[in-house]
């Protein structure tokens, strides 16, 4: 893959220095200009007012938000039905992609079913969701289990093909019990995949619950998006928003972090 | 001749309808819940019939188009200029991989305050969200250009823009459609999530529809219309995408 035939030299300690601090610094300026171009704008008139409203506006909500026992209330709500709906959709996602990994002629059978879905928008299944667990928390929780469900299943069952037959027919040899094969072959090589789905599942049993929630609900962070576009408090929705963006990417980053430090070469 | 999965697979699905059928006839399933699958048939029919689901398609699939051409005119520039100006590579490359994985589609009400209420806005985050994958691969593609292919452009001693049109850029093409094709996706996906989010044309908006009318079976049809569509859609862009592929 990777150009092994390029003769680049390899550029000297010192300059690699330089080049990084040129890079910083390129990073840091487009930040500034990009604060700069939004402050300008959102005090140029050139839009409603409120469109573009001033970052100082902005941060200044965030602040109130951060300390507003009802902004943690919706957070609260949110949190659980992230947690409880993506714990039921992973751990049906592993159940699903072992079994799939484990049996092959119910993988060939099921893949196609599974691959289909897995591309389908998951948000187009919310109707049916609050059709069959109502339009309380119950759907989001749903909503978060369908999302999670199907980059675990589709990882740990990718990772279970990678599991060396060699080891699998050793065992057989020994007379494993299936549930030994399970426990002392699959699950130590599945740690990689497996947090790679996780992580993934996680992002988007996130979206899918805030998605959920922006349409309909009466309690949660998207609910509270919602509430502010409804009555135009833009600033306070472009807070939120960046509180939700920093808590996603920050959860991505950790679970990113967790998942290389396992990942080890197949 | 068909395999032998596929036929299971395929019997699963027609016993499964056959039991919902019969379940949700004698009301062991309320068929508020789920609705008879002869009842989906029906407004299946309804809905080719009345021409809804064909004009919903198309919104949908002109929508997708638009905000992958879009992307395809942004992404495919700012990752050559990526790849020419390292620094700048460096620099925004590790920026747009983050976004990569953010959930940009969260976004979509700051969106919709910016650009009003209409196809506009869907089009434009679909762009976004389908600029991030174009950028990221064409990069790519110009850095995986093998040196040899440089060096014999220079021992024939190519101008900088012969090397671009007749070396490096035929060269970097397969990539690149890989690239062009996971921005399709990502823009039909965001089409119909948003189309359904905000109540606004095609086939996501029809979803919504059926639900506030409280027609369950016309709701489950319209499910699977979109699961339909989405997945022959995905099937063509990789067709196509082997079909260009010059190599």
């Amino acid at each position: 893959m990777a150009a092994t035939d390029v003769n680049l030299p390899l550029p000297a300690p010192a300059s690699r220095l330089s080049r990084h601090t040129r890079v910083l610094a390129v990073q840091v300026l487009t930040f500034l200009a990009v604060w700069a171009a939004w402050e300008a704008l959102s005090r140029s008139g050139l839009l409603y007012e409120g469109v573009v409203p001033s970052s100082l506006a902005v941060f200044a909500s965030i602040g109130r938000q951060l300390v507003d026992p009802v902004f943690w209330d919706h957070m609260g709500r949110t949190a659980y039905e992230v947690i409880v709906g993506f714990g039921i959709g992973s751990a049906v996602g592993v159940t699903v992609g072992l079994i799939m990994g484990l049996r092959r002629f119910l993988a060939a059978v099921s893949e196609p079913f599974v691959n289909y879905m897995a591309a389908t928008p998951k948000i187009i299944f919310l109707p049916i969701l609050m059709v069959m667990f109502g339009v309380g928390p119950g759907s989001k929780i749903a909503m978060a289990a369908v999302s999670a469900f199907f980059p675990v299943a589709v990882s740990v069952y990718r990772g279970a093909l990678l599991v060396n037959p060699v080891l699998v027919r050793v065992a057989h040899s020994f007379k494993a019990t299936q549930w030994r094969i399970v426990r002392s072959i699959y699950l130590p090589s599945l740690v990689p995949p497996l947090l790679t789905g996780l992580r993934l599942g996680l992002g988007v049993a996130i979206v899918g619950t805030l998605l959920a929630e922006i349409k309909l609900a009466n309690k949660g962070l998207g609910y509270i998006v919602i509430q502010h576009y409804n009555f135009f408090r833009t600033a306070d929705m472009y807070a939120v928003l960046i509180i939700i963006f920093a808590i996603a990417v920050g959860i991505n980053t950790v679970m990113d972090k967790l998942a290389s430090r396992h990942s080890f070469k197949v | 001749m068909m395999r032998l999965s596929t036929l299971t697979g395929l019997g699963i699905v027609v016993a499964a309808v056959a039991l919902l059928e019969v379940l949700v006839g004698q009301g062991v399933i309320s068929r508020f819940l789920i609705a008879q699958p002869t009842a989906i048939g029906v407004e299946l029919v309804t809905l080719l019939h009345e021409e809804r689901l064909i004009e919903a398609f198309f919104s949908t699939f002109g929508s997708t188009l638009a905000a992958t051409g879009l992307a395809i005119l942004i992404g495919v520039p700012a990752g050559y200029i990526l790849y020419r100006a390292r620094i700048l590579g460096d620099a925004y490359g590790p920026w747009i991989a983050g976004m990569f994985s953010a959930p940009l589609i969260l976004l979509y009400p700051l969106f919709l305050v910016l650009f009003g209420r209409g196809v506009q806005t869907i089009i434009v985050i679909s762009a976004i969200l389908a600029t991030i994958p174009i950028v990221l691969n064409t990069q790519q593609a110009f850095i995986q250009v093998r040196g040899v292919f440089l060096n014999v452009a220079r021992s024939f001693k190519l101008s900088g823009w012969q090397t671009f049109w007749k070396v490096l850029f035929p060269a970097a093409v397969p990539t690149i459609f890989t690239g062009i094709r996971l921005g399709l996706i990502y823009a039909m996906i965001s089409v119909v999530a948003i189309e359904y989010l905000v109540v606004l044309g095609g086939l996501g908006s029809l979803v919504s529809d059926m639900y506030d009318r409280y027609n369950i079976a016309g709701m489950y049809a319209a499910i699977l219309a979109v699961i339909v569509v989405t997945v022959v859609f995905f099937k063509l862009a990789s067709e196509i995408e082997r079909w260009l592929r010059p190599m």
